[in-house]
C-alpha cells in the first residue's frame, strides 16, 4: 500500500474546510473500508488522502422518524441487520445487507460504502433502488438530497463531485400493506459475488392488487438499474403466475450482461427472470401478510 | 536484485521429491526464468528492501523485454498440428522411437494386459465417455512464506513452511549448486499443504536476497502469486470405455488419459494409469496416458495425484453400466472388487486390502437406504490410493521428571504430533500427556522425508514405535541392573519394569518409567533411543462415499445435501483426526466437482486469482461430512495403520456426478458443475 494521509474530522464543517484544500492526489472517504482498504492494498485505488467519515456524528445515527427513516453513512450492516423495527419495516433491504460479506466483514461494511463503491454487483444496492432511496451529499459547496439510482454512474464510478460526500441515507416510512424483498443468484452460500440479484418493494390495495412496484436489478449492466418495466408489470395485480412470468421475460431482457468468471450472458439473463418472479413472490407474500418480520 | 543471471546452470537430472519427481533443471527454471518466461505469474526477478512499499516500487522500475509467443492452454492446443512447442529441446519420450521433432507431449505411457477387443466383444454393456477436469489448486490457507538469513559466509538458515524440510534443503541447494549441509532448514507451523508444500519456489531466490543484502529476507506469496505462481494439479482429459457381461462382470476396459503437466514436464500421469482401473478384477485392459507441457504453472502434487480425476472417470461410467444392467452399484463393485491375493495391474499382489469390507459398510450405512426429497439424487463412488512408506527417523529422549520427548523431522499437518505422542505413550505404557512430540530442523533432527504420499502415521509412526522399542529395552536392562538380576527375567508392563517371578525377584518392587527416569544418571546415563527406517509395506487405502444433492431445476445450483465418507484406514490411531482426513479430502474434492477452476483469458492470465472467483466451498454450502471408520489391519505395521489423508479425495469427483445424474438423468462429463453449466445441461 502506498502511503496516504489520513484526515479524521469530527464535525460536518471541518470535513468541508478539509474536502476544499487541494490535495496532492485523489480524496477517497473512508466508511468501513471493506472495499477502500482492499483496493487500496492490491494497488487498485492509490488515494493521497482518506476522509474517515465515521467520527462525524451525524454518520453514526440510525433513526426511525414519523417521516422517514434515516440510516448514517457510518453504520455498520451488522447493526443494521440486528435492528428489530429496520428488519420488520424493511425486511429486503436489511436481507439484502446481511448477504454483504461475512460476519465480520459485517461489522465494518456500511449501506452507503456499497452505493459508493458503485459496483455493477453491490447487493444492497438494488434492495434501495427498491425502496426509494435518498442520499444526502454534502460537499465543501452546500449539501443536496439525492435519489440513490443517481449516485452510480458506471464501475467504481458516481456522480458525487471530488469534494462531495454521503453522510446519511433517508428510506420512507413504508405504507401499510407494503413490503420489499431481495434475492441474489451465487454459486455459494456466502462470500460471493452476486451473478445476478433482484430487489422489488410492492404496495397493495386492501383487495390485494398491487398498488405501486419499484424494482432493481444488479449485475445485468454497469450499474444497478431501476426496472420501471419490470414493475409496471406488476401494478394493478395480485403477483399472479402469469404476472410474474410476464416480469421475469422483462427483467431476462434488461441491461447487457456480460459472459465472464460469473456466469455467460445468457445464464444472467436466465437468472434475472427466475429471481424476478421469486422475489415478487416473497414482497407480494410479505405485504399481505403485514408486520410479519423477515 | 536478483535474476536468473545470478543462478547456476544446471544439468537436466530426475531427484526424488517427496511423492513425485523433480528435474532440478525445470525446477531452477521454474524459480526463475531465464532466457524464456513459461507462464504468466512465472517469476522473472526478485527484490529484497527495507520494506514492502519500496521492494513494490523498485519492482515497478524494472523493465523487462518481452517477444510475445502465442500461450499454449489447453491440452487440445497443446497436441493440435502446428502448435507452438515449449521447449524446443523436448522429445517424447516413451515410444518405440524417439521422435525427431520437440513436442509438448513430454511422455507417453502404456500398460495393460490381456486381450481388449475380444474382451469388448465379450460384452453384454459398453460404455463410452470422455471427461474432462480442469486445473485445481490445493487452496492451502497458508501462502507460501521464508525468512532467509544468509548473513554467515556461505551458510544459510531457512525458515519456511513446508510438508519436509528436508526436500526443502535438497532442492534449494540444487538450485544454488551448493552442498546441502550449507544449508540448514528449519519447518515453522504449516498452514496446510495438500501436496502443494513438497517443493520450493521462494526459499532459492530468499537465500540469495539475503546473501547479497547481507541480511535476513522475508518473503511471503500473496494469494494472488500462490494461484498464479505455485503448483495447482492438472487439467485433464480422459477417455474411457468399459464393458461387463450381463452378470455385472466387468471383462475389459480402455483408457485415454492426458495430464497438464504446466510448463515443465511432470504431471501425475503414471499414478493416472496405475489408478484408473486399480479397485477392479479386470482381465483386459489397455491404458494409454499422455504427460503434455502448457503455459500453465508447473503442476505439484496435490492429495493423491492423479487418482481423483482418473477415479472421475472410472467410477462415473461403472455407475453408468450399473444402471444399465439395473444392477445396484455397491453390488456391481462388489462384484468386481479387488482383494487379498490379486494382482494390482502395476505389478505387485495386494496384501490383506479393506475394499471389499469398506463396500460393505456403504451399503450397510444409514444413509444409503434413507428416502430422498423432491429434486434429490443419490451417488456412490470408490477411490484408491497406493500410500507410501519412504524415510524417517524418530528420537525418544526421556526427561528426569518421567516424560519423553519424541522428535522427528516430519512436519505435523494433519495432527502427527498427537499420532506420535500416542505410539511412544502406548508403547512406553506412559499417559499421553506424559509424552510432547516436536518437529524438529534438518540439523537437530534425523532424516525424513515429506509428511505426504499418507506416510507420517505409518512411517514416522513406524520410527516411533522402534525407537520405543529400544527404549523399553534400555529401561529394562537399567531395571535389571539396580536389582541385579539378568535381563530376561525382567519384563515392562504398564509402564514399568516389573520383576517375573521365581527365587528373590518375588520382593522387588516394579521400577516405573518415571523412577527409572530420575534415576537415569546412577544406572548408565541419560535415557535416548532412536530409530531410522525406510518403511516398507505401505497399505493400500480404499474408500467409498455416498453423496446426495439437490438441484435448483431453475437455476442449475447443486447443493450437497448429506455426505458420508467410509475408509479403511488400517487402525486409526487417533480417530477424529482420521474423521478429519476423511473430511478435508470430501471437502476439497466436493469443490473441484462443483465450482473450482482456473478460468484464463486468451493472452493466458488467470482470470480469478483470489478465493472470491475461485470458488472453494465455504463452511455454508456443505453439510456435515458424516463419516465410518473400517479397520482392516495392514500386515506390514505392527498395528496395522494405513495411509488416511489422500484417498478421501479420489471419490467425490464422480459421487457428486452420479448423485447429480441420479437428480437428473444427466450425465455431465465436463468439471466443475457449476450452476450455469449444469443449467445449459439441463435445457438440453
Ligand atoms: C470478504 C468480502 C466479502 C464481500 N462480500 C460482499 C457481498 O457479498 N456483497 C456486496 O455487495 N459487497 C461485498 N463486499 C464489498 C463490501 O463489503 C461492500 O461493498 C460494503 O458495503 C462496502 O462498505 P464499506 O463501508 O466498507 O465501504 P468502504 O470500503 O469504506 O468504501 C467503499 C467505496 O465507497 C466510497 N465511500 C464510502 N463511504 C462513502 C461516503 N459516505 N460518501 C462517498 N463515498 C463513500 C469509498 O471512497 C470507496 O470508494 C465484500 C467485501 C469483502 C472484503
Amino acid at each position: 500500500m502506498q502511503p496516504f494521509e489520513y484526515l479524521a474530522p469530527t464535525t460536518l464543517a471541518e470535513a468541508r474546510e478539509l474536502l476544499k484544500t487541494p490535495a496532492s492526489g485523489e480524496t477517497r472517504i473512508l466508511a468501513g473500508g471493506t472495499d477502500l482498504i482492499v483496493q487500496m492494498r492490491g494497488g487498485a485505488r492509490q488515494p493521497a488522502r482518506v476522509l474517515d467519515i465515521k467520527w462525524l456524528p451525524e454518520s453514526q445515527r440510525l433513526q426511525l422518524d414519523t417521516d422517514a427513516i434515516y440510516i448514517g453513512a457510518g453504520v455498520p450492516a451488522a447493526v443494521l441487520c440486528e435492528h428489530p423495527e429496520l428488519r420488520t419495516e424493511y425486511p429486503g433491504v436489511v436481507e439484502a445487507i446481511e448477504l454483504i460479506g461475512s460476519m465480520q466483514v459485517q461489522g465494518r461494511a456500511t449501506a452507503v460504502g456499497n452505493l459508493c463503491n458503485a459496483s455493477p454487483a453491490a447487493d444492497s444496492v438494488p434492495a434501495l433502488f427498491a425502496a426509494g432511496a435518498a442520499a444526502r451529499v454534502v460537499g465543501a459547496a452546500g449539501e443536496r438530497w439525492v435519489p440513490v439510482e443517481d449516485i452510480p454512474t458506471g464501475p467504481g464510478k458516481t456522480s458525487l463531485a471530488a469534494d462531495e460526500f454521503v453522510i446519511e441515507l433517508k428510506l420512507p416510512r413504508m405504507p401499510a400493506r407494503a413490503a420489499d424483498a431481495y434475492q441474489r443468484f451465487t454459486p455459494r452460500a456466502e462470500m460471493d459475488i452476486a451473478v445476478v440479484g433482484v430487489g422489488i418493494c410492492l404496495s397493495l390495495d386492501n383487495a390485494g392488487l398491487v398498488t405501486a412496484a419499484r424494482a432493481a436489478i444488479c449485475a445485468v449492466a454497469p450499474t444497478v438499474l431501476l426496472a420501471p418495466e419490470v414493475a409496471e408489470v406488476l401494478v394493478g395485480t395480485r403477483c399472479d403466475a402469469a404476472v410474474l412470468e410476464e416480469a421475469g421475460a422483462r427483467a431476462s431482457a434488461m441491461g447487457n450482461p456480460l459472459t465472464d468468471k460469473r456466469g455467460t450472458s445468457t445464464f444472467r439473463r436466465h437468472i434475472a427472470g427466475v429471481l424476478t418472479q421469486r422475489v415478487a413472490g416473497v414482497a407480494y407474500q410479505r405485504a399481505s401478510q403485514p408486520g410479519v418480520a423477515a | 536484485m536478483v535474476t536468473g543471471a545470478d543462478f547456476p546452470q544446471l544439468a537436466s537430472a530426475v531427484e526424488e521429491a517427496g511423492e513425485s519427481q523433480i528435474d532440478v533443471w525445470d525446477l531452477a527454471r521454474n524459480v526463475i526464468a531465464r532466457d524464456k518466461v513459461y507462464y504468466h505469474g512465472h517469476p522473472v526477478a526478485a527484490v529484497a528492501a527495507v520494506s514492502n512499499e519500496v521492494a513494490q516500487a523498485a519492482l515497478g522500475k524494472i523493465r523487462v523485454d518481452y517477444e510475445p509467443l502465442p500461450p499454449v492452454m489447453s491440452l487440445d492446443a497443446a497436441i493440435k498440428d502446428g502448435a507452438p512447442v515449449l521447449h524446443d529441446d523436448q522429445f517424447t519420450q516413451g515410444l518405440e522411437e524417439t521422435p525427431k521433432q520437440p513436442s509438448n507431449v513430454a511422455t507417453v505411457i502404456r500398460l495393460g494386459q490381456g486381450d481388449l477387443q475380444s474382451g469388448f466383444a465379450d460384452a453384454a454393456v459398453v460404455v463410452e465417455r470422455e471427461f474432462t477436469t480442469p486445473t485445481v489448486h490445493q487452496g492451502y490457507i497458508e501462502p507460501h512464506a521464508v525468512v532467509a538469513d544468509c548473513r554467515e559466509n556461505d551458510r544459510a538458515t531457512l525458515w519456511c513452511c513446508t510438508q519436509g524440510p528436508f526436500v526443502v534443503r535438497t532442492l534449494t541447494t540444487k538450485v544454488l549448486g551448493w552442498d546441502v549441509s550449507r544449508l540448514k532448514v528449519v519447518p515453522s507451523e504449516i498452514g496446510g499443504g495438500f501436496g502443494g508444500k513438497t517443493t520450493v519456489y521462494l526459499e532459492p531466490l530468499a537465500v540469495m536476497l539475503s546473501r547479497k543484502a547481507d541480511r535476513p529476507v522475508k518473503m511471503v506469496m500473496s494469494r494472488d502469486e500462490v494461484f498464479r505462481a505455485s503448483g495447482p494439479t492438472s487439467a485433464s482429459r480422459i477417455r474411457i470405455k468399459m464393458g461387463a457381461d450381463a452378470d455385472g462382470r466387468l471383462i475389459a476396459a480402455e483408457a485415454d488419459l492426458k495430464y497438464e503437466a504446466g510448463a515443465f514436464k511432470g504431471s501425475p500421469i503414471m499414478p493416472g494409469c496405475m489408478c484408473v482401473f486399480v479397485s477392479y478384477q479386470i482381465p483386459n485392459i489397455g491404458i494409454t496416458g499422455y504427460d503434455i507441457v502448457v503455459n500453465k504453472p508447473k503442476v505439484a502434487a496435490y492429495r493423491a495425484p492423479g487418482a481423483p480425476m482418473a477415479a472421475f472417470a472410472t467410477e462415473s461410467v461403472i455407475d453408468e453400466i450399473a444402471r444399465r444392467l439395473e444392477m445396484d452399484p455397491i453390488e456391481l463393485r462388489l462384484k468386481n472388487a479387488v482383494h487379498e491375493g490379486v494382482r494390482a495391474i502395476y505389478g505387485p499382489k495386494f496384501p490383506a486390502i479393506g475394499f471389499v469390507q469398506t463396500l460393505e459398510a456403504a451399503r450397510a450405512h444409514p444413509h444409503y437406504s434413507a428416502p430422498l426429497g423432491p429434486n434429490q439424487g443419490r451417488g456412490v463412488a470408490a477411490g484408491f490410493w497406493f500410500n507410501v512408506g519412504m524415510s524417517s527417523t524418530a528420537t525418544i529422549n526421556v526427561q528426569e521428571d518421567g516424560t519423553a520427548t519424541v522428535i522427528t523431522a516430519s512436519p505435523d499437518i494433519g495432527g502427527s504430533r498427537a499420532s506420535m505422542a500416542l505410539i511412544a505413550a502406548e508403547e512406553l505404557g506412559i499417559d499421553y500427556e506424559r509424552v510432547n512430540a516436536l518437529v524438529g530442523d534438518t540439523e537437530s533432527a534425523g532424516y525424513c522425508d515429506v509428511t505426504g504420499g499418507s506416510r507420517t502415521t505409518f512411517a514416522t509412526g513406524m520410527a516411533v514405535i522402534q525407537a520405543a522399542r529400544g527404549l523399553v529395552d534400555q529401561l529394562k536392562a537399567r531395571a535389571a541392573k539396580k536389582w541385579g538380576v539378568d535381563l530376561e527375567l525382567v519384563e515392562w508392563r504398564d509402564g514399568a519394569a516389573v520383576p517375573l517371578d521365581g527365587g528373590t525377584q518375588g520382593e522387588l518392587a516394579p521400577l516405573s518409567f518415571t523412577e527409572l527416569a530420575r534415576s537415569a544418571a546412577h544406572t548408565g546415563g541419560p535415557l535416548s533411543s532412536s530409530a531410522s527406517l525406510t518403511a516398507q509395506g505401505a497399505g493400500a487405502g480404499f474408500g467409498v462415499h455416498l453423496c446426495d444433492v439437490e438441484i435448483d431445476p431453475e437455476t442449475g445450483k447443486v447443493d450437497v445435501v448429506r455426505y458420508t465418507a467410509i475408509q479403511d484406514a488400517g487402525k486409526a490411531v487417533h480417530r477424529s483426526y482420521v474423521e478429519g482426513q476423511l473430511q478435508g479430502g470430501a471437502v476439497q474434492g466436493i469443490g473441484w466437482a462443483l465450482n473450482e477452476e482456473y478460468v484464463y483469458d486468451d493472452a493466458g492470465v488467470m482470470q480469478n486469482a483470489g478465493f472470491l472467483d475461485y470458488r472453494m466451498p465455504v463452511a455454508l454450502d456443505l453439510p456435515m461430512i458424516d463419516t465410518a471408520i473400517v479397520e482392516v489391519p495392514n500386515p506390514s505395521h505392527p498395528y496395522g495403520v494405513r495411509g488416511v489423508g489422500e484417498t478421501p479425495i479420489v471419490p467425490p469427483l464422480a459421487a457428486v456426478g452420479n448423485a447429480v445424474f441420479d437428480a437428473t438423468q444427466v450425465r455431465f462429463c465436463d468439471l466443475p458443475l457449476s450452476p450455469s453449466r449444469v443449467f445449459e445441461g439441463l435445457s438440453g
